[in-house]
């Protein structure tokens, strides 16, 4: 009964937090709010007995792309100003369209029975200490894991090449 | 007992909150904001399964914490080079509106 | 007795549970209250700690700087901070016109709050600890994540544009050496086996900074870093940028950061005093708590006064410098020793000896290659001009030198 309401409550700080961010007016509120959604999400791993991924959750998301966020907010202010409509003028047909895949997404989990289970055994201690072997292992996961180095270190000379402003004013 | 149908129910909204607000946001960076929500609700979503069905004698259970390491990868090279887009971008045209960026269009 | 002599903390909190007990409440509760006190407990002493580290940090600080230090309020200034504190609990909030009151507010909470937030995971003896992660290292890491995230917002809060401009500066500095730190931070977490801290202290039978002397260099550098002491001090600099983003906050919330910052210095010693130099360990602390208490408080005291004695004799970086040193000489460095600790590692790990022995011998092949790449560095830049300037008044006998014009 307790960790229901602890639920309940977690739930809804990180659904209206997700709420307001994609309805408030100012962009810096927005950024702010996004940092509180990510942080319910956190929690929520947290609770799920995920306690590595609840942390890199906070060091990836909040300590990095959040703070990320907040630079491109801040380097990107003058030309909106926060005036003005800040929602396109056909709100209504977004919001229809996804409250139609909402219902039938809740409807489709709820009609099956096997969604309605409890929690299994708990996760071993050493499924931390498994997982870093699988990821290096060359029959498991080596190589997923050495593609998304590659991706970051794509990302980064990518994303370094394409913000440097060239000397003089050439593209 | 907190059934496994709740989680799920929550990454659904948080997906379908972030699709209302990439579809209907005029600022880039506030769509990739959305889009950022949509991929913190997959990630609710395989954490989730990986918890309820660690215990089903078919499954293996590092797969989807590898999937979860994926999609957080993928997610900061996104927002990443996404950003670094709309920085650019920013500094030729002047605007972040969405709809203002069109030199493309047909 | 013999119990409340070995171990008070945990006699105390034995005590706590059973009077808790007794008033016949549902267990869950029971543990919550215990935990929401023995929380608050937790910060409230490492709160009033910095009261005493604020008059030791401006005594020995006179000291090195031959001068005497507060000596007039109370023997040997010791009343000194309270003063400090009256002064700062009683100055007048002036919240600048425009600010974004949300985001000027919650900087320094979320400041302060990040540093306290380390204490939970450090464990202070063998059963004294606030909780046993078993990701406490990546714990630390996060928490500092958040610290960065509340000096953004209290630069952007302020409405002004030097604060914003010191805001990101202060940013950069942080989020650049978190990568040599975490990066140099593997090293225990390989030693150990386990990222807990609890596991790590048990785990050093042999001191890791004996094991690993270049990793503990480079962390207490990059901590020295992220926590804006001098010589990394630009962040707050009154001559640099007008006390960086905390320079719209007065009274108590400028109170806030201050505290942080002295706290975080602590926090520091503390850290590296678990991870490299045994935490808790030391003759007689397996069986009676209260002294691995006392040696770990020991140790962080001796690395303090190495953090204070940095901080008063160097001067400061500039920004360039800062970004300079820890992107061409921390980060490959630490990379470097990683794999080649990861690597030797591997080869020696059956007798106690060999692996120090060997270990030792890698760090200092990696010390003195670095030597040579810094020497040839050094050697291939070109030297810098000289001008010899006039003297106002020759002396009698000393010939007027003209300045030397540097050659076209």
């Amino acid at each position: 009964m307790p960790m229901q309401i602890f639920f309940l409550i977690i739930a809804a700080v990180t659904l209206i937090s997700a709420a307001m961010v994609v309805t408030v007016r100012r962009m810096m509120h927005a950024a702010l709010w996004l940092v509180l959604s990510l942080f319910g999400v956190a929690v929520l791993f947290a609770m799920l007995e995920s306690s590595f991924y609840a942390v890199v959750q906070v060091i990836v998301y909040i300590g990095a792309i959040a703070i990320l966020v907040i630079f491109a907010v801040m380097l990107t202010r003058h030309m909106m100003d926060d005036t003005g409509r800040q929602i396109a003028k056909n709100w209504w047909a977004a919001l229809v369209a996804v409250v139609i895949a909402f219902g039938g997404m809740v409807v489709l989990v709820l009609s099956w029975s096997r969604f309605q289970v409890g929690p299994g055994t708990a996760p071993s201690e050493l499924l931390l200490l498994d997982f870093g072997k699988a990821l290096t292992a060359p029959n498991q996961f080596a190589i997923p894991f050495e593609v998304s180095s590659v991706l970051l270190l794509a990302a980064l000379i990518g994303s370094i090449f394409i913000a440097v402003e060239r000397k003089g004013g050439q593209k | 007992m907190i059934p496994l149908s709740w989680y799920v129910i929550v990454a659904v909204a948080m997906f379908c909150i972030g699709l209302f607000g990439a579809l209907t946001r005029k600022n880039a960076v506030a769509i990739l904001m959305s889009v950022e929500l949509m991929l913190n609700a997959v990630n609710i979503n395989l954490i989730a399964f990986w918890r309820y069905l660690y215990a089903d004698p078919a499954a293996d259970p590092t797969r989807a914490l590898a999937f979860v390491a994926i999609v957080f990868v993928a997610a900061a090279a996104e927002v990443a080079v996404g950003l670094a887009l709309i920085i650019s971008a920013y500094r030729q045209r002047n605007t972040v509106v969405a709809e203002e960026l069109d030199l493309m269009k047909g | 007795m013999n119990s409340f002599l070995t171990d008070p903390i945990g006699f105390l909190i034995l005590w706590f549970y059973s009077v808790l007990r007794g008033w016949n409440l549902p267990e869950d509760l029971v543990v919550l209250i215990a935990f929401v006190v023995g929380a608050f407990t937790l910060a409230t002493l490492s709160l009033l700690l910095v009261v005493f580290l604020i008059w030791v940090e401006r005594k020995i600080g006179g000291r090195v700087q031959d001068r005497l230090g507060p000596n007039r309020v109370g023997p040997f200034g010791l009343i000194q901070p309270v003063a400090d504190m009256l002064k700062i609990f009683t100055k007048e909030f002036i919240t600048p016109d425009g600010a974004d009151k949300v985001a000027y507010n919650l900087g320094p909470i979320l400041a302060v709050g990040a540093v306290i937030m380390i204490w939970a995971v450090v464990p202070f003896g063998i059963t004294l600890y606030g909780s046993n992660l078993n990701v406490g290292i990546l714990y630390i890491i996060a928490v500092g994540g958040i610290g960065t995230l509340g000096i953004i917002m209290a630069g952007w809060g302020s409405n002004n544009k030097f604060a914003l401009l010191g805001a990101f500066r202060a940013v950069a500095q942080l989020l650049s050496y978190e990568v040599p730190m975490v990066v140099s931070l593997l090293i225990p977490v390989m030693f150990a086996g386990s990222m807990g801290l609890n596991e790590i202290v048990r785990a050093q039978t042999v001191p890791f900074i004996v094991l690993a002397p270049i990793a503990a260099l480079i962390f207490f550098i990059s901590s020295i870093a992220e926590n804006g002491r001098a010589p990394f001090d630009l962040l707050e600099a009154e001559s640099e940028i007008v006390a960086g983003f905390n320079v719209e906050y007065s009274g108590l919330k400028f109170g806030f950061f201050f505290v942080g910052d002295f706290l975080h210095a602590f926090t520091i010693a503390l850290l590296f005093s678990v991870l490299f130099l045994g935490g808790w360990n030391g003759p007689g602390a397996d069986s009676m708590p209260i002294l691995g208490f006392v040696y770990l408080m020991i140790k962080t005291s001796l690395m303090y006064f190495l953090g204070l004695l940095i901080r008063f004799t160097l001067p400061r970086f500039r920004i360039d410098q800062m970004l300079a040193l820890n992107w061409k000489l921390l980060v490959p460095l630490s990379l470097v020793t990683v794999s080649l600790t990861a690597i030797v590692d591997k080869l020696a790990m059956n007798n106690i000896w060999v692996r120090v022995i060997v270990l030792l011998l890698v760090n200092l092949i990696i010390w003195l290659s670095l030597q040579e790449i810094m020497e040839r560095v050094y050697r291939s830049r070109p030297p810098r001009r000289t001008v010899n300037y006039p003297r106002l008044k020759p002396e009698a006998d000393e010939p007027v030198v003209q300045p030397e014009t540097p050659a076209a």
